[in-house]
């Protein structure tokens, strides 16, 4: 199956082609589902996460909330995000959300980066930065339509959640979706994904959360990591969840259109230079300028309003 | 230094500049290696165990570092739940989660300790010593406060004055003679949910 598989699709700052031969499984891939209306914001997954990738942030210090740490760093790649939220009815929303990466399908950190391989993504769905390849520009935040890359102070180098990549090579779930005591996190292909959301969202519609849906943005060609909220209509209120995320312009233009133009200017350059070369060849003199050259010199030496 | 003619040091500096900014565009000449990094339980040891922390007792499994050879000092690298325990299925909660930091936690417990009425110190003492401290403090007060019959004659067998708290992480057999050992002291008063 493809699930597992680490063909890479594509690759950061590389016009190199993919291998493309493992194809035949068609369009399967991979995704998390963050059921935030079954979520209870134990932070099982935030440890998990921990766990599984061998990383210990800071111990901080309270903020006033349940949120800990405040953000995402390079040494926390998931963090529960908790917002008060007074709906119309004046009654108060407790929402949480699980952030991390969303492993879009067009992955804004990968086009902005600058970097060959220091970002890449799998046939299977995941975006994974290579850190070796890594040279800590940044770019990948500015590309990020979500905020996520954090930039490590110990060796500048962008990190974020890898939806476990070295655990779904090998066929396991990630580690977050493991742990998960209230089943909130669900992995599988993103089609069965898909189908597990409908149910939840039929059942949340007849519990009377009209606007219960799915977040798949569609301004990033969906994504690999799924929310399933109560108020899909109003994504903001989940701490900020982006309505309608997009790749920002400047990056589109940049690393999009900027890139064939400054190629074919390139290709341009060299083509006249070839072309100038064999039609016109170069500057040669002969005995007769270096005469008058001289010739020149001569009178301008002489001449006398010219003398220093 | 050699002399460098206007020519040459165009032709150098456009050279350069040209095979920068084909890097830059993207036709780099070596080819990113793609791996994600090695899965690191290829061939640990498993064992189960139940969590120690709360009744719910949810299975777990430790990988330790090699395969059990007589040379291969074993030591727990990383703890999951267990998938196929009923009760948890392999979730687990944050505090089961971190259960790693746990077992190597630098103020573990690894040795009976003593603290002498009125003092402020533990001090380290054997198992022999701490078993036979407490086996000879539990017969002193039993045969001092056991009740064998109510004044009005009743039969109990009970001792009263003595309680235990076992720890929750016990598996039903062990749970089962925790209970048996006790209700035969005519201990009434135990709990084998210390939430320790």
């Amino acid at each position: 199956m493809a699930l597992q598989s680490l063909d890479i699709i594509r690759r950061s700052a590389t016009t190199l082609p993919e291998p493309e031969i493992r194809s035949g499984t068609g369009d399967v891939t991979v995704a998390k589902l963050i059921d935030t209306t079954k979520c209870i914001g134990c932070k099982a997954c935030q440890v998990a996460c921990m766990e599984w990738n061998d990383l210990r942030d800071e111990i901080g210090t309270n903020v006033g909330a349940y949120q800990n740490p405040p953000d995402l760093s390079a040494s926390s790649w998931t963090l529960m995000r908790f917002a008060e939220v007074e709906n119309t009815k004046g009654d108060l929303e407790w929402l949480i959300r699980k952030d991390g990466c969303m492993h879009c399908q067009d992955p804004g950190c990968l086009k902005a980066c600058p970097a060959p391989g220091a970002i890449v993504q799998y046939a299977n769905g995941i975006v994974d930065f290579h850190e070796e390849n890594c040279i800590g520009c940044g770019y990948c935040i500015a590309g990020c339509p979500f905020d996520i890359p954090r930039i490590s102070k110990k060796d500048h180098k962008a990190y974020k959640c890898t939806l476990c990549s070295d655990r779904v090579a090998v066929g396991l779930e990630p580690a977050c979706i493991k742990a998960c005591p209230t089943g909130a996190l669900v992995f599988g292909t993103k089609e069965d994904m898909k189908l597990h959301a409908a149910d939840r969202i039929e059942d949340l519609k007849s519990r009377g959360f009209e606007n219960a849906g799915l977040y798949d943005p569609a301004g990033v060609s969906g994504t690999h990591v799924m929310y399933v909220l109560h108020h899909a209509d109003t994504p903001h209120i989940y701490n900020g969840l982006p309505g309608k995320p997009h790749i920002s312009n400047t990056v589109q233009l940049w690393k999009g259109i900027t890139k064939p133009l400054a190629l074919a200017a390139m290709a341009l350059a060299a083509l006249t230079g070839f072309f100038h070369y064999i039609r016109v060849g170069p500057n040669e003199t002969d005995e007769g300028d270096e005469a008058r050259a001289a010739d020149e010199m001569a009178k301008t030496l002489n001449s006398p309003e010219k003398r220093p | 230094m050699t002399d460098l003619t206007r020519r040459q040091f165009l032709k150098i500096t456009g050279a350069t500049l040209a095979g920068s900014s084909l890097a830059l565009l993207g036709f780099s000449a070596s080819v990113a290696i793609a791996e994600v990094r090695e899965f690191k339980l290829s061939r640990t040891t498993e064992t189960r165990n139940t969590c120690p922390y709360c009744a719910v007792a949810c299975g777990i499994v430790m990988y330790s570092l090699g395969d059990g050879s007589k040379n291969a000092k074993a030591s727990i690298i990383h703890i999951e739940g267990d998938p196929d325990h009923p009760v948890n299925r392999g979730t687990l909660c944050p505090k089961g989660a971190g259960l790693l930091d746990f077992v190597h936690s630098p103020s573990r417990l690894l040795r009976p300790e003593y603290r002498a009425p009125g003092s402020d110190k533990w001090q380290p003492i054997s198992w022999d010593d701490a078993l036979g401290r407490i086996a000879k403090l539990m017969k002193e007060d039993r045969d001092a406060n056991f009740v064998a019959k109510t004044p009005t004659g009743l039969t109990v067998n009970r001792w009263l004055t003595t309680a235990m708290l076992a720890a929750s992480a016990s598996s039903n057999e062990v749970g089962y003679l925790t209970h048996k050992v006790m209700r035969s002291f005519g201990v009434l008063a135990f709990d084998n949910q210390a939430r320790v």
